[in-house]
C-alpha cells in the first residue's frame, strides 16, 4: 500500500519538471495506443507533433488555433488560483459572442470603425453576465458554482441554436442556420507582415490574446489586486484579516474570467467565421481547463501551453489528412496529459510513501 | 400513437436511470465525478463492439459494464489514490472517454446489432393502458429494481450508514476506523458500472448503431438528474421520466409544428437543475442537501 504524506516544501524543480515529463509520458502513452490500434506510431507521432511545426504558415496556424484558448485559460488561471470552479467557460464564449453578434447584426451596414471595439465591449459583458449568476448564486446562497457553470453552458449553447435557426437566421442563407455576415468592419483582419504578405490567417486577435495573458501576469504578481486573487484561495481567512472583501474578490474573479471567455468567443467569430452557427467554439471553453492546468496556473505560462495543446489540436487535423486516423485521438491525448498534470500536482504537494508491511497497516 | 410515445418515453429515461443512479452513489461517497459522459461512451462501444462480433447480447451488456468499471478505475486511480482535484480529473475523463470510444468505434460505424428482446409476450403489451409497461426490455425492469436496492441498501443497511458517513465526514468516519478510500474506491467502481450499463443501453436498445459521441449529452443530463433528485434515489425514477418526456416532446412537438422552440424544452432540463440548487441551498433542510465532503479529496493522516 502507499500513501501521501504532505510536503513542507514544493521543490522548485518541480515546477518546471512537471509540465514538461506530463507531456513526454503522453507521447509515449500516444505511441503504445497507436501501436495497440495498430498505426504506425513514428509515423503518426511526426504527423502530430512535428509536421505543424515544419512551415511558417503551420505555425501561423498555431498561433490562430491558440488564440481563444490563451484568452480563456487566463481567465481559468485567475478562477482556478482562487480556487473557484468555473468550468462553463464554454457557455460564457458563447454568450459573448451573441452579445458581440447582436450589435453587428443590427448595424449591418455601418463603416464605423468603433463598431469592433464595441463589439468587443460587449461581448466582454455578455460573457460576464453569464459567469455572474453563478456568482451571485455562490455569494448570496453559496450554490455550488460547479454544477450551475456547467449548467448554463448547456443553456448558452442551445439560446444560440434557437437564435441561428429562428430569428436571427439570414433570408439569404437557404435555409442554413446561419445569420447574415458580419459588416466589414466588424471583422477582425490578418496580420500584414510588410514584404510578405499575410501569413496564413495571422489575425490582430492573436496579438491582443498575448497582451491580454501578460496583463494578467503582470497584475497577478505584482500589484496588490492580483495578490488579493491568490489569497483568497490559499488562505480565505488571511484574505479577511488583511481587510478584504471576500465576496467582492469572488465577484470580480468571475466577471474577468466570464467576460475574457466572452472576449475569446467575440474574437473567433470576427477572425475566423465571420457569422454566428450552431457551432462556434469546439469545445475551447473545456480545453481551456487543461490550458490553464498545464500552464501550472501562471498567466504568463497560459501563452506557451496555448500553443501546445494547439499543436495536439492541429496535428489531430494532419494525422487525420495524412494516415486516415480519426479527429478523435485529440481527445484521447489531451485526456491523457490532463491525468498526469493532475498526478504531477498531487507529487509537488505530497511525498508518496510505501508500505509493504501489512502487519503494521493493520494496527494503525 | 400516445404509446408508441409514452413507450419511447420510458425508454429514453432508463440509461438516464441507471448512470444517475450510480453516480448519485459515488456522490453520496463524497466523490463527484463529472467523468459519466466518459464512462458511457466506453460502455457503449464495448457493447457494440463486442455484441457485434461475438453476437451475444450477453456478452455486449457484460462488456459494457466491465469497461465502464474500468474507465471508472482510471478516475479512482487518480482521485483517490493521488488525491488529484474531482473536478478537473472527471473532466479529463470525459475528454479522454470521448475519444478513446470514437478511435475504437471508427471500424464499427455504419454497422447494425438487433437490441434487446422484449421481456414479456407480445400480447401483454395490447392490455388497454397499461400494456405499454410490459413493451420493456429486460434492462428497463432492472434499472428501476436497481433503484429499488440502492435504497435499501444507502439507507436500511450498516454499510449504507458508512457510505454516506464518508461523504458527510470523512474525518469523522476515519476516526472511527472506516476505510473511507476502501469505501469511495467501491463506490467509484459501481458508479462505473451503472455508467456502463447505461451507455451499453444506447447501442443496443435505443438505437441499435454506433456513432461517435452518441450519448450526446445524456452524461450531463444524468448529473444533472443527481442533483434534481436531491441526492434521494427515489427520485431518479421521476425525474428521469420527466427529463426523457421533454427531449421526447421536443422531437414530439417538431413533428407536430408545435410553436415552442425545441431548444427551449431542451434546455429545461439544465434550467429545472439550476433552479433545485438554489432551493437547496437556500432553505433546504439538511436532509437534502448535498454531501458536505464532496469533491473534498480525502488523506489519512498518519
Amino acid at each position: 500500500m502507499f500513501y501521501l504524506v504532505p510536503r513542507n516544501e514544493i521543490p522548485l524543480s518541480f515546477r518546471i519538471t512537471i509540465p514538461i515529463i506530463s507531456v513526454v509520458l503522453t507521447i509515449i502513452c500516444g505511441f503504445f495506443i497507436f501501436s495497440v490500434l495498430g498505426y504506425e506510431p513514428d509515423k503518426a507521432l511526426y504527423h502530430f507533433f512535428i509536421s505543424p511545426l515544419s512551415r511558417v504558415d503551420k505555425i501561423a496556424d498555431l498561433f490562430v488555433k491558440a488564440c481563444p484558448l490563451m484568452i480563456i485559460g487566463t481567465g481559468l488561471v485567475l478562477c482556478f488560483r482562487a480556487n473557484i470552479w468555473n468550468i462553463g467557460a464554454e457557455g460564457q464564449l458563447i454568450m459573448g459572442a451573441i452579445f458581440a453578434g447582436a450589435l453587428a447584426l443590427y448595424f449591418p451596414n455601418t463603416q464605423s470603425i468603433w463598431l469592433l471595439p464595441f463589439m468587443a465591449i460587449l461581448a466582454f459583458l455578455g460573457g460576464a453576465f453569464w459567469a455572474l449568476i453563478p456568482a451571485l448564486l455562490k455569494i448570496k446562497l453559496r450554490t455550488n458554482e460547479i454544477l450551475v457553470t456547467l449548467m448554463l453552458t448547456y443553456v448558452a449553447s442551445l439560446f444560440l441554436d434557437w437564435l441561428v435557426r429562428g430569428p436571427w437566421r439570414s433570408p439569404t442563407s437557404f435555409g442554413f442556420p446561419l445569420t447574415a455576415y458580419y459588416p466589414d468592419v466588424g471583422l477582425i483582419s490578418k496580420i500584414y507582415f510588410p514584404g510578405i504578405g499575410y501569413i496564413s490567417q495571422l489575425h490582430w486577435g492573436v496579438i491582443m490574446a498575448i497582451l491580454i495573458c501578460l496583463f494578467c501576469w503582470f497584475t497577478m504578481e505584482k500589484t496588490i489586486f492580483g495578490f488579493q486573487f491568490k489569497l483568497i484561495g490559499d488562505s480565505p481567512k488571511a484574505l479577511r484579516f488583511s481587510g478584504f472583501n471576500e465576496s467582492n474578490t469572488t465577484l470580480s474573479i468571475f466577471i474577468i474570467s466570464g467576460g475574457l471567455a466572452g472576449l475569446a468567443g467575440m474574437i473567433e467569430v470576427s477572425a475566423n467565421i465571420g457569422q454566428l452557427q450552431p457551432n462556434i467554439s469546439f469545445g475551447y471553453g473545456f480545453t481551456a481547463i487543461i490550458v490553464a492546468f498545464l500552464a501550472r496556473l501562471n498567466p504568463a505560462a497560459v501563452i506557451i501551453s496555448a500553443l501546445l495543446i494547439a499543436l495536439i489540436e492541429v496535428g489531430g487535423d494532419s494525422a487525420q489528412i495524412a494516415l486516415a486516423i480519426p479527429k478523435v485521438v485529440t481527445g484521447v491525448f489531451k485526456g491523457i496529459l490532463l491525468f498526469f498534470l493532475l498526478a504531477g500536482e498531487t507529487l509537488t504537494k505530497y511525498e508518496i510513501k510505501y508500505n509493504f508491511n501489512l502487519q503494521s497497516k493493520t494496527n494503525d | 400513437m400516445i404509446d408508441a410515445l409514452i413507450l419511447t418515453i420510458l425508454m429514453t429515461s432508463v440509461p438516464l436511470i441507471l448512470a444517475a443512479t450510480g453516480e448519485l452513489v459515488v456522490e453520496r461517497s463524497g466523490v463527484l465525478n463529472l467523468g459519466l459522459e466518459g464512462m458511457m461512451l466506453m460502455g457503449a462501444v464495448s457493447a457494440f463492439a463486442l455484441t457485434y462480433t461475438s453476437g451475444s447480447l450477453l456478452v455486449g451488456l457484460l462488456a459494457g459494464v466491465i469497461s465502464g468499471c474500468l474507465t471508472a478505475a482510471i478516475f479512482g486511480f487518480f482521485v483517490l489514490g493521488l488525491a488529484t482535484n474531482q473536478v478537473a480529473t472527471g473532466l479529463a475523463l470525459t475528454i479522454f472517454g470521448t475519444g478513446l470510444s470514437g478511435l475504437i468505434g471508427s471500424d464499427f460505424v455504419g454497422k447494425a446489432v438487433t437490441g434487446l428482446p422484449i421481456l414479456f409476450p407480445e400480447s401483454f403489451s395490447n392490455i388497454p393502458f397499461i400494456g405499454v409497461f410490459f413493451a420493456l426490455d429486460i434492462i428497463a425492469y432492472l434499472s428501476v429494481l436497481i433503484v429499488f436496492i440502492v435504497w435499501i441498501f444507502l439507507f436500511k443497511t450498516k454499510y449504507g450508514l458508512i457510505l454516506r458517513a464518508s461523504g458527510i465526514s470523512h474525518t469523522s468516519s476515519h476516526s472511527l476506523g472506516y476505510k473511507v478510500l476502501t469505501v469511495r474506491w467501491c463506490a467509484v467502481l459501481f458508479g462505473g458500472m451503472m455508467a456502463g450499463l447505461a451507455g451499453a443501453y444506447l447501442p443496443l436498445m435505443l438505437t441499435p448503431h454506433w456513432s461517435e459521441g452518441m450519448t450526446s449529452g445524456r452524461g450531463w443530463i444524468a448529473l444533472a438528474l443527481v442533483v434534481f433528485a436531491s441526492w434521494m434515489p427515489s427520485r431518479i425514477i421521476y425525474g428521469a421520466v420527466l427529463f426523457g418526456a421533454i427531449t421526447i416532446m421536443q422531437l414530439a412537438g417538431q413533428a407536430r409544428g408545435w410553436t415552442i422552440p425545441p431548444q427551449f424544452l431542451s434546455s429545461l432540463p439544465y434550467i429545472a437543475t439550476i433552479f433545485v440548487l438554489v432551493l437547496i441551498s437556500s432553505r433546504g433542510s439538511a436532509k437534502y442537501l448535498a454531501p458536505s465532503d464532496l469533491t473534498r479529496p480525502f488523506i489519512a493522516s498518519k
